[in-house]
């Protein structure tokens, strides 16, 4: 009998019985169809956390000083004082993979124009901070190096701080705000950067020379932070060593001494966030397959009715000349059909309400083609796995003792 | 001239754990090509189990079976469904026609179990084999759609569709009625007539006289075997 003939046959028998069928095929239609949908949030939510964090720039890396420890009591992170502008300057000497670095301190102020006033973050960083970071200025120019040695007390707004003080669409180039009552001079605005997915505002923020934050503002001889790109994504390890190493030495940090300060790229903070959203998408998957598992479970007992109903026609097909492994695989090719159609239906299920969760709730989803040909594969699985027993069943019966079922 | 069936010895014995049933006890028997032999007897006499060995779908506990000069009593499952493929046609009492399946695609159902047959000379083999029952007005019918004697007609078209060498007919008139038992029964003369062999299960002696030869059994032995000399013909 050739297989053709089969996949006719079983496809005959199913059609007979159409309701049973598509009841039978609802268990993997739902199954496949919440792997996909499943997987495609999973993928949509981590792809959009790498969107988010590749806007910090290009191949960035970012020291940062961990929590501080005195005599056994350890501080929050971000509270040691060692690193200083020296070690950034020791950075960009001594590491020939890094292109970019600049130190960053942070501070909060009042900024008082005229009658309208504002709070906002303030950030202290060389002019290089806006390549690393690929901000773009919009109105007017970037702060020159010349005033990053005077600690020039000179400014660049983010649009949202902008907008507030001086109204939409203003150009407040050359006029003077008051940080913290120290007068500052706008000398450009940066360009709208947006939301982050985080829900927050990326152009509330004021841009203002190193050391001018650091020494008017601040008044700290330490810095928070330690922006750097490397030249090239190959290089990112390459430079996290050199860093590491000139830190170390620079620090004079013995061997066994625990670093007070940490060194993450941009992958390894994608790395963090996206492991959260692959637990995720591991326990909705399980919960995916679980339901794929149940719908083969209908499909074996379904199959069994189906052989207990059908002795007869199993009988007299065994009377005409069919051999045991034909009757095997009719019924084999019948639960393979029934999932795999059920496959097919579930992928197109799958896909619709991946859209319509992007269209509705604006969830990010991506359905991705591994996802798809995963769970078709995986129904195919489970229709030969629980279609053996019923059709091993329906080949081992006897012709005349069939024949006489009644 | 070689014998069509020889059973040599054949005995079956049916093993219910505790007891032994023998259904068939030494039983001979020699078919020539051409006859048509009614299998006679009560319930219980071991008939059904004779036709099922002949019939190829089941093997005796001891004894010689030849069939067209094979010797089938070793052969293993599969051997025996390509036997019955290829060589026998079968007639049931219940007609096991496939519901919802039309004429035509019950008399191919033999026919797809064989892969040297491809479709379009199947269709033409089961169009020719309902046109023998005269039933080439109804090849779309499907079982529900015709009478009694149309299924068993469809029924013996199917046994007929491979060309075998023989006919195994078990009860084939218990579920019609008295006029649709001659025309049936008629059929089967015809068939034999143009030089088909059919062997016929039967419990009723009426239906037996249509035979050319009767074989009675009782208690797994062939009591009575003779020819007919004034067979129904009506």
């Amino acid at each position: 009998m050739n297989y053709l003939n089969s996949v006719k046959i079983a496809y005959r028998a199913l059609f007979k019985n159409k309701t049973r069928s598509f009841l039978t095929m609802l268990g993997i239609i739902i199954g496949v169809g919440s792997v996909i949908t499943m997987l495609a949030i999973g993928q949509g939510s981590s792809d959009s956390i790498k969107a988010e964090i590749s806007q910090l720039g290009t191949n960035v890396i970012i020291v940062f000083p961990t929590a501080q420890q005195r005599g056994g009591v350890r501080s929050e992170a971000g509270t040691t004082q060692d690193l200083t502008e020296d070690h950034v300057s020791e950075i960009i000497a001594g590491c020939p993979s890094v292109r970019y670095a600049t130190p960053v301190v942070y501070s909060t102020g009042q900024i008082i124009v005229g009658g309208q006033n504002w709070r906002t973050q303030i950030i202290g960083v060389y002019a290089d901070y806006l390549k690393i970071r690929n901000l773009e200025v919009e109105l007017g120019s970037v702060f020159s190096t010349q005033d990053e040695y005077r600690s020039g007390k000179v400014c660049l707004l983010g649009k949202t701080v902008s907008d507030n003080l001086f109204g939409e669409d203003a150009n407040p180039v050359g006029q003077t705000i008051r940080i913290n009552r120290i007068p500052f001079k706008i000398v450009g605005v940066l360009e709208e950067k947006g939301q982050s997915m985080m829900g927050q505002d990326q152009d509330d923020i004021i841009i203002a020379p190193f050391s001018t934050v650091q020494k008017r503002i601040r008044a700290i001889d330490h810095i928070n932070m330690i922006f750097i790109s490397a030249i090239s994504e190959n290089s990112i390890d390459q430079a996290i060593e050199e860093i590491d190493q000139v830190l170390k030495t620079q620090l004079k940090l013995v061997q066994g001494q625990e670093a007070p300060y940490a060194i993450r790229s941009q992958s390894e903070i994608v790395e963090m966030f996206s492991s959260t959203s692959r637990i995720m998408i591991l326990l909705l998957a399980s919960i995916a397959v679980i339901s794929l598992i149940v719908g083969g479970i209908g499909i074996m007992n379904i199959m069994l009715v189906s052989v207990t109903e059908r002795t007869r026609e199993i009988g007299l097909r065994m009377a005409v000349g069919a051999r045991k492994i034909d009757i095997l695989f009719q019924f084999l090719i019948e639960a393979i059909l029934l999932s795999v159609l059920g496959g097919i239906i579930g992928i197109i299920i799958g896909l619709i309400s991946s859209q319509a969760l992007s269209k509705i709730l604006n969830w990010p989803t991506t359905v991705t083609p591994y996802s798809i040909i995963i769970s078709f594969i995986f129904a195919t699985a489970v229709g030969i796995f629980f279609g053996w027993y019923p059709a091993r069943k329906a080949a081992k019966l006897h012709p005349i003792e069939a024949l006489r079922y009644e | 001239m070689e014998n069509l069936i020889t059973l040599r010895n054949i005995s079956k014995i049916y093993d219910l754990g505790s007891v032994k049933v023998p259904a068939l006890n030494e039983v001979n028997l020699e078919v020539a090509a051409g006859e048509f032999i009614a299998i006679m007897g009560a319930s219980g006499s071991g008939k059904s189990t004779l036709m099922n060995i002949i019939g190829c779908l089941d093997n005796p506990t001891s004894g010689e079976y030849y069939l067209d000069g094979i010797n089938v009593d070793k052969l293993n499952s599969d051997q025996l469904a390509n036997i019955r493929n290829k060589k026998l046609g079968f007639v049931f009492q219940s007609f096991n026609l496939l519901a919802r399946t039309s004429a035509l695609e019950n008399v191919e159902l033999p026919l797809f179990y064989n892969s040297n047959i491809n479709s379009s000379k199947r269709k033409h083999l089961a169009q020719e084999a309902l046109d023998m029952v005269n039933l080439s007005d109804r090849l779309d019918h499907q079982p529900n759609q015709l009478s009694g004697g149309q299924q068993q007609r469809v029924a013996i078209a199917r046994a007929l569709v491979n060309e075998p060498i023989l006919l195994l007919a078990d009860e084939p008139t218990g579920n019609l009625d008295s006029k649709t038992t001659v025309e049936i029964m008629k059929v089967l003369q015809e068939l034999n007539q143009s030089g088909r062999t059919i062997i016929l299960v039967t419990h009723e002696h009426d239906i037996s006289e249509y035979a050319k030869r009767v074989v009675e059994l009782k208690d797994g032995k062939i009591i009575k075997d003779h020819f007919l000399k004034n067979r129904r013909a009506d």
